[in-house]
C-alpha cells in the first residue's frame, strides 16, 4: 500500500511500544531451549538479553519468548557453566 | 524601542543572541574560529544570567547528537562549530533534519584540511550543503546576530534545522558596532519554545525515528522536501515579525541591487559582500554598468529571485570561496547557472574562486577583473596561469 508522503509532515514518528509487533523471532536459526529443572534463576540471562525475551516472573526464570527471541544464544552463553540450564538447538529439531 | 549600541565580534554577538533567545539546551565542542560562542555562554550560564543545560560534549559528533536527542524532547536547542567539527558532525546533520527537528547552529565558516588551516572559507558548510539544513550567511556581525535570533524563529515553524554561517576571523574576530535589542523583545518575538516540537517527554509514548524501508522511506524523503520549498514563504513571514519586533529589514533570500539596467552583475555569499558591492558602485564611476546580488540564503536555493534579479544582464560573475574540485568551478556558480538555464537569454558566465584558506580579496583584483572584463570560465583568482574551464 502506498503511503501519502504528504501525511508525513511531522516526520518519521510513531507510537511507542511498535516493536511488541514486530515479530522478529523468525529470523531465528538456533532456538535457546531452557531446563528449568537446571535452571538456579540467577538472572544472568535475562539481564544480557539484547530482545528482553526470557520472562521472569516473581523473581524466577519463566520461559522464553520466542515471538522475539532472534537466537542470538548470548543466553546459553552466559549461563553459569555448573547449571547450564540453556541449549541451543538448530531450529526445525526437536 | 530602546536599543543598546556595543562594540562586539561576531562570535560575541552570536553568544549574546543564544543569551536572549534562552535555549533550554547547547551541547557543543570548541574548534577555532567558534570557540569563543560557546566560550562566552558558557560564562553565562556560570553566573547564572540564562538557565540552559550546558553540555560540553566530547566531540562534535556527540555533541549535535546530544543536540538532537533535546529537540526531540522538545527543547530548543543552539549549537556551534566549524570546519572539522561540521565534518564531523556530517552523518547526524542528515539525522537533525530527516526528523524534523528545529536545531539552530552557528557556523564559523573555516577551510578544511588538508593543509590544515584555520582561516575563513566556505568549504565546511558547502559540503553540508544537502544535508536538508537551511542555510543563511552572515554579511556582518549585526547580520550574524540578526538572523541567528531569525533562525530560531525560522527553524521552529518550518520544523528544520537552520545553519547560520558567519565567515571565520572576517566577522567572528572583528569587532563591529551592534545594535543590541531589548531582551523582552526578543523574547516576545521567540516565545518561551518551540510551538510545536516533539514530546518526547510527554504523556503519551512515541518512537522517533524508527525503521522505514523502500515501501515508505522514499516517502519521508519527498516530504522533507516539500518541507525546504515552503522555507521561503516562512522566511518571508519571519522577516515581516523580525521588522514588527525590531523595526529593521533583512531581505530573506537574496540582496540584489543595480541589476535593473546592468551589464554585469557580481554574484557573492557572506562578508565579502562590502568588498563587492563596493567594487561594483566603483566601476559605475568609472562608467561600467555594474550590479551587485548577495545571496542571503543558500538552502534551499534561490533559484527564482536570482533569475528575476539577473535577467538581461550580459555578464554574470560569481565569486565564491569554496571549489567543487568537479571541473565545474565552486557550489555557487554550479547553482547559479543552473538557476539560469531557463531564461529565455542565457547570460555569459564567469565563476571566480577567490579566498580559500582565508586569502584576502584585495580590492585592485575586484577592479583588474571589472577593466578587463569577465573571461569567462572558472577563475581562481590570483592564482597564476589557473583558468580551468574554458569559456563556451
Amino acid at each position: 500500500m502506498a503511503t501519502d508522503w504528504q501525511a508525513l509532515d511531522r516526520g518519521p514518528v510513531i507510537p511507542g511500544g511498535s516493536s511488541v509487533a514486530y515479530r522478529t523471532g523468525d529470523w531465528r536459526q538456533e532456538r535457546p531451549v531452557l531446563d528449568l529443572q537446571r535452571c538456579v534463576h540467577c538472572m544472568l540471562c535475562w539481564l544480557y538479553c539484547p530482545d528482553s525475551a526470557i520472562r521472569v516472573a516473581g523473581g524466577r526464570v519463566v520461559e522464553v519468548d520466542y515471538d522475539h527471541c532472534k537466537g542470538c544464544g548470548v543466553c546459553a552463553a552466559v549461563c553459569p557453566p555448573r547449571a547450564s540450564a540453556i541449549r541451543m538447538v538448530p531450529e526445525g529439531s526437536a | 524601542m530602546s536599543r543598546r549600541r556595543v562594540g562586539l565580534t561576531g562570535n560575541e554577538a552570536v553568544a549574546l543572541a543564544w543569551k536572549q533567545i534562552r535555549p533550554h539546551v547547547v551541547a557543543a565542542y570548541p574548534i577555532t574560529p567558534a570557540t569563543q560562542i560557546v566560550e562566552r555562554f558558557s560564562e553565562y550560564v556560570a553566573q547564572g544570567e540564562v538557565d540552559t543545560e550546558f553540555v560540553a560534549a566530547e566531540s562534535e559528533h556527540s555533541a549535535l547528537s546530544a543536540c538532537v536527542g533535546a529537540a526531540a524532547a522538545g527543547a530548543r536547542v543552539l549549537t556551534a562549530t566549524a570546519s572539522q567539527g561540521l565534518a564531523l558532525m556530517h552523518e547526524v546533520l542528515y539525522i537533525a533534519s530527516g526528523l524534523r527537528l528545529p536545531i539552530v547552529m552557528n557556523v564559523a565558516n573555516r577551510a578544511l584540511s588538508a593543509p590544515i588551516n584555520i582561516h575563513g572559507d566556505h568549504s565546511d558548510t558547502m559540503g553540508s550543503r544537502d544535508a536538508g539544513w537551511v542555510q543563511i550567511y552572515a554579511r556582518s556581525v549585526q547580520d550574524a546576530y540578526d538572523r541567528t535570533l531569525l533562525a530560531v524563529w525560522v527553524a521552529e515553524r518550518a520544523r528544520l534545522p537552520v545553519m547560520v554561517c558567519l565567515d571565520g576571523f572576517t566577522l567572528t574576530h572583528s569587532l563591529e558596532p551592534l545594535e543590541v535589542y531589548p531582551d523582552e523583545a526578543v523574547q516576545a518575538f521567540l516565545g518561551e519554545g518551540p510551538p510545536d516540537g516533539y514530546t518526547l517527554l510527554g504523556g503519551e509514548p512515541i518512537t522517533v525515528g524508527p525503521l522505514a524501508l523502500p515501501d515508505s522511506y522514499m516517502e519521508f524523503r519527498r516530504a522533507l522536501a516539500a518541507a525546504m520549498e515552503r522555507v521561503p514563504e516562512v522566511l518571508e513571514e519571519g522577516v515581516r515579525a523580525f521588522r514588527a519586533h525590531f523595526g529593521q529589514d533583512l531581505p530573506p533570500l537574496v540582496d540584489a541591487r543595480g541589476t535593473e539596467d546592468a551589464e554585469v552583475a557580481l554574484v557573492v555569499l557572506g562578508s565579502y559582500a562590502d568588498a563587492v558591492e563596493q567594487a561594483a558602485l566603483r566601476a559605475r564611476v568609472r562608467g561600467q554598468r555594474a550590479g551587485f546580488v548577495r545571496v542571503v540564503t543558500f538552502r534551499p536555493f534561490p533559484a527564482a529571485p536570482l533569475r528575476e534579479a539577473l535577467r538581461g544582464v550580459r555578464d554574470v560573475v560569481v565569486l565564491e570561496r569554496a571549489d567543487t574540485l568537479s571541473g565545474l568551478g565552486g557550489p555557487l556558480g554550479v547553482e547559479v547557472r543552473a538557476a539560469l538555464y531557463d531564461l529565455e537569454v542565457r547570460p555569459r558566465f564567469t565563476d571566480v574562486i577567490f579566498g580559500l584558506g582565508g586569502r584576502e580579496l584585495r580590492d585592485e583584483e575586484l577592479d583588474g577583473l571589472l577593466r578587463a572584463g569577465p573571461p569567462g570560465g572558472v577563475v581562481y583568482l590570483g592564482v597564476e596561469g589557473s583558468r580551468v574551464l574554458e569559456p563556451a
